[in-house]
């Protein structure tokens, strides 16, 4: 009944030893000290460590289409969300408007 | 694989439930109808909660001051106490029950053909922390302070500090209690909808699915995809209540705007989450009583997927005057304008159904009517709350909140009602008095309309929501608005009155109604195919699907309906 | 109480086993919980140019070895899973348990961490970074206890050779909570 007895299943050390090289390039990466080196070894690394793992690991490669779609949907609302706070959160000042609640909070927090 | 049981082989095992005692055959059953019954049973005993708590405050607004029969006298802290938990109890632990977790398990396994769900036992969990997130709530009232009384929808900092909202105990209560439920709903929601991906009968295809069995399992999955922040949320809320964290307080750097953004990406998809059953209940009766043919089934489905995925797109309505960012309020005024077309067609659906058929005004037919002309006025209203430039004016007025109600009470209400008229004879093998249940129809819905329009005149007057006397207010309080005030509270009085009708019904009918036979409507789909009520695994027999739910009058067969299990000629 | 499982729970409409169907749809639910949380946190972190101060007070050493820890843990629960489909009991059996003992190390390492920051005055009440900090990082931590429960029932079924499946799915749920730990170490321990 599972799929892997047809597919001959990946090398599963061989993928952890590839997960253990990126793992070290991400440690290694802030070390740099410059700080787009620092962002792309840090979260473009946990990527493509996630990717991995989703793949090869829990088996989305072999698994039916549908199970992606699911999680993509269930992510694209978190991107959503996360969009449609930001506006909120990041911005407190527009052309023509100042958001008074953040500026008073800045100002509390300095002292 | 231990899962390949033959179908033979679980048929057998039948009669090892037959011997059950009481309570493992009622109380901690796993048969999804015992459950669903256990749901709809737990919803309307909250419904009678939330409907004196409704009595009680309307009584207070109407006769400010005076001492309400059956209460006593009304302090502001009591007034809050009512009006929150109403509004939550009427959602959480009425329309979601009910709708939801009740209907869709009686009806999922039987609708789709099979014996249960595909996890009788987290079915069965879910439940019993359903039942204890019920205790929870009712214990709140009784806690020192009383009961929650931050408003249902908990904006911090007055949810949070109990300086404010004079309620320590309650406040971290009703937080927990709601989390719990959102877990108990989350289980039994992943129940459905993996019982209807998988453990469909045989021949039963995508569109061969009953309206009412895609809406609930839609529902449910909205229901799973957005409440995950406000559990992240609501455990905020709670450190921050009782721990004194700082997430929402902006003394120390918290937002709380933050919980607004978090409650309304869960609480908009939510009135989705309750109005998609309501609606596939709705298709399933208008279909049955008008002998014909649902109108655009596939119509009906993919606006039904556009609804879902747009509800995620509209949560900032609810904060235009909250401080926002004033560029938000123009992306979503858009797309909530946008929202109202898929909603709009399958309404035009529902009425296209209508049209040209042999209508049977039995009760249950008269409210799915009803739902459609009263949810109309709901989403109609909601175009103006919808619009931020007029929203801005009616923003926390009675305008919303008779809104809401237009929209809340045709889903919660009619739509049980017209699920209860419609299933009580296969729940419980008699019908449903007829008379008795016009009586109660036009007593509830003439009254309903009695309570509300006068709300609507109210807050378009300019009064505010959550006031606990508005004598205190001269400009809210002029003779003529008092007035309109009193003929909604009567409305209501009315209104409560004329359910008596239905209790009697109901308990008259379990005893002494008609019998009702397999199919007493004529219809289509498979739970009209067992014994009314269904033995424990449903069918003696799997069934086979051979056509879609919605054949009605086709010409050249013998009767003007078909289930969907008989074969024969293909239509 | 006996009790069988109904006959839905062996169909498979989509072609997919029921259960690892449910692990799916928790996850995707999962996915929103964490996801809701990480958002705010993040908006937070933007927002705020003193987070990053904040920041650099934890240990990323440790937050690198659970990392590590984890990513083994994953390695050995898809190595049983390997085992199970083989119906090699004992190997499955085994592989589990080392599974578990990776969370068990997992645990203590965070143990240590949360030890060392509240003797320094880092507690759950210092500011909204470490407020965040101990609401992911517990969140997380309660679904590692959850899967090394889950593991330590299941292992024993397993050993008998009793629903070998089940292997898998908790595999699939196990190597999620990783994932989602892949994130947490970037955003709480690295960035600065």
């Amino acid at each position: 009944m599972n799929k892997e007895q047809t597919h001959s299943h990946p090398n599963y050390v061989k993928i952890y030893f590839i997960l253990l090289g990126l793992f070290v390039v991400s440690i290694v990466g802030p070390l740099i000290g410059i700080k787009w080196v620092t962002l792309i070894t840090a979260f473009g690394i946990a990527l493509v460590k996630a990717v991995m793992v989703g793949a090869y690991f829990m088996h989305l490669n072999i698994e039916k289409r549908f199970i992606r779609y699911i999680l993509y949907t269930a992510l694209l609302f978190m991107i959503l969300l996360f969009a449609g706070l930001a506006p909120d959160i990041l911005k407190s000042e527009g052309n023509n408007w100042v958001n008074v609640s953040t500026v008073n909070t800045a100002t509390i927090d300095q002292h | 694989m231990v899962n390949n049981i033959s179908d033979t082989d679980s048929l057998s095992h039948k009669d090892h439930h037959t011997e059950a005692s009481f309570w493992s055959k009622y109380i901690f059953s796993t048969d999804h109808k015992i459950i669903g019954m256990q749901y709809i049973i737990t919803g309307i005993v909250m419904a009678v909660i939330g409907g004196y708590m409704a009595y009680v405050f309307r009584m207070q607004l109407a006769f400010p001051g005076k001492a309400v029969p059956g209460y006593g006298l009304v302090s502001p802290l009591d007034y809050n106490m009512l009006i929150t938990n109403h509004g939550t109890i009427m959602i959480f632990w009425v329309a979601m029950p009910i709708l939801i977790a009740g209907l869709g398990n009686y009806l999922i396994p039987l609708m789709i053909g099979c014996d249960d769900m595909v996890f009788p036992r987290i079915n069965r969990l879910s439940y019993q922390i359903f039942f204890i997130s019920t205790l929870v709530i009712l214990i709140s009232f009784f806690v020192p302070g009383g009961g929650f009384g931050g408003a249902w929808t908990a904006y911090p900092p007055l949810s949070s500090e109990a300086i404010y909202n004079h309620t320590p105990w309650g406040a971290p209560l009703w937080v927990i209690a709601v989390a719990l439920e959102f877990v108990a709903f989350l289980m039994g929601g992943i129940n459905f909808i993996t019982t209807t991906m998988n453990a469909r009968c045989k021949g039963m295809k995508m569109y061969d699915i009953p309206i009412v069995v895609w809406m609930i399992v839609i529902a449910s999955i909205i229901f799973m995809a957005s409440v995950g922040p406000l559990i992240a949320g609501a455990v905020m809320l709670l450190f921050d209540q009782t721990l004194g964290t700082s997430f929402y307080n902006p003394m120390n750097g918290g937002d709380p705007v933050l919980w607004q953004h978090l409650f309304w990406f869960f609480g908009h998809p939510e009135v989705y989450v309750v109005l998609l059953p309501a609606m596939g209940i709705v298709a399933e009766v208008i279909t049955v009583f008008s002998r014909k043919k649902l109108f655009g089934y596939k119509t009906i489905l993919y606006t039904t997927f556009a609804t879902g995925i747009l509800s995620f797109f509209v949560w900032a309505h609810h904060q235009f005057i909250a401080g926002i960012d004033p560029r938000m309020a123009n992306i979503f005024t858009i797309t909530t304008v946008m929202i109202s077309i898929p909603v709009g067609e399958m309404l035009f659906c529902y009425i296209a159904t209508l049209y040209g058929g042999s209508i049977e005004f039995k009760t249950a037919m008269l409210f799915a009517i009803a739902f459609l002309a009263e949810f109309l006025i709901g989403g109609v209203t909601g175009i103006y709350l919808g619009a931020s430039g007029t929203d801005i004016y009616f923003h926390d007025t009675y305008f919303v909140l008779a809104h809401f109600h237009y929209t809340f009470f045709p889903i919660a209400v009619i739509g049980f009602f017209t699920a209860i008229y419609y299933w009580f004879p296969k729940m419980f093998g008699r019908k449903l008095n007829e008379t008795l249940g016009k009586i109660h129809f036009w007593g509830t819905i003439i009254p309903f309309n009695g309570i509300f329009i006068p709300l609507f005149i109210l807050g378009m007057g300019g009064q505010h929501r959550r006031i606990y006397n508005y004598n205190h207010f001269p400009d809210l309080s002029t003779p003529s608005q008092q007035d309109l005030r009193v003929f909604a509270t009567t409305s209501m009085v009315i209104m409560l009155v004329f359910q008596i009708p239905f209790f009697i019904n109901f308990i008259s009918s379990l005893f002494k109604g008609e019998k009702a036979g397999n199919n007493p409507w004529k219809a289509n789909t498979l739970e009209w195919t067992v014994p009314s009520p269904p033995p424990h695994g449903n069918f003696a027999e799997m069934p086979e699907v051979y056509r879609p739910p919605y054949e009605y009058s086709v010409p050249d067969m013998d009767n003007d309906y078909c289930p969907q299990n008989c074969s024969g000629k293909k239509i | 109480m006996s009790f069988h499982p109904p006959l839905a729970t062996s169909r498979s409409m989509t072609g997919i086993p029921t259960g690892r169907l449910a692990v799916w749809w928790i996850i995707a639910s999962e996915i929103v919980i964490f996801g809701g949380l990480i958002a705010s946190y993040l908006l937070f972190r933007l927002h705020y140019s003193e987070w990053a101060e904040y920041a650099s007070h934890t240990n990323t050493v440790a937050g690198a070895v659970n990392t590590f820890v984890l990513l083994t843990s994953s390695l050995f629960i898809v190595l049983a899973h390997q085992a199970a489909i083989e119906k090699n009991k004992e190997k499955a059996f085994r592989f589990i348990w080392f599974t578990i003992g990776g969370g068990g190390v997992f645990l203590l390492v965070k143990a240590y961490e949360y030890t060392t920051e509240i003797a320094h005055g880092y507690t759950l009440f210092a500011n909204n970074f470490w407020g965040f900090y101990y609401l992911a990082t517990g969140l997380h931590g309660l679904h590692v206890i959850a899967g090394m429960i889950i593991m330590g029932i299941i292992s024993f079924d397993v050993k008998k050779g009793v629903k070998l499946e089940r292997v898998e799915y908790i595999g699939v749920y196990w190597h999620f909570v990783d994932i989602v730990w892949l994130f947490l170490f970037p955003l709480f321990y690295i960035a600065k």
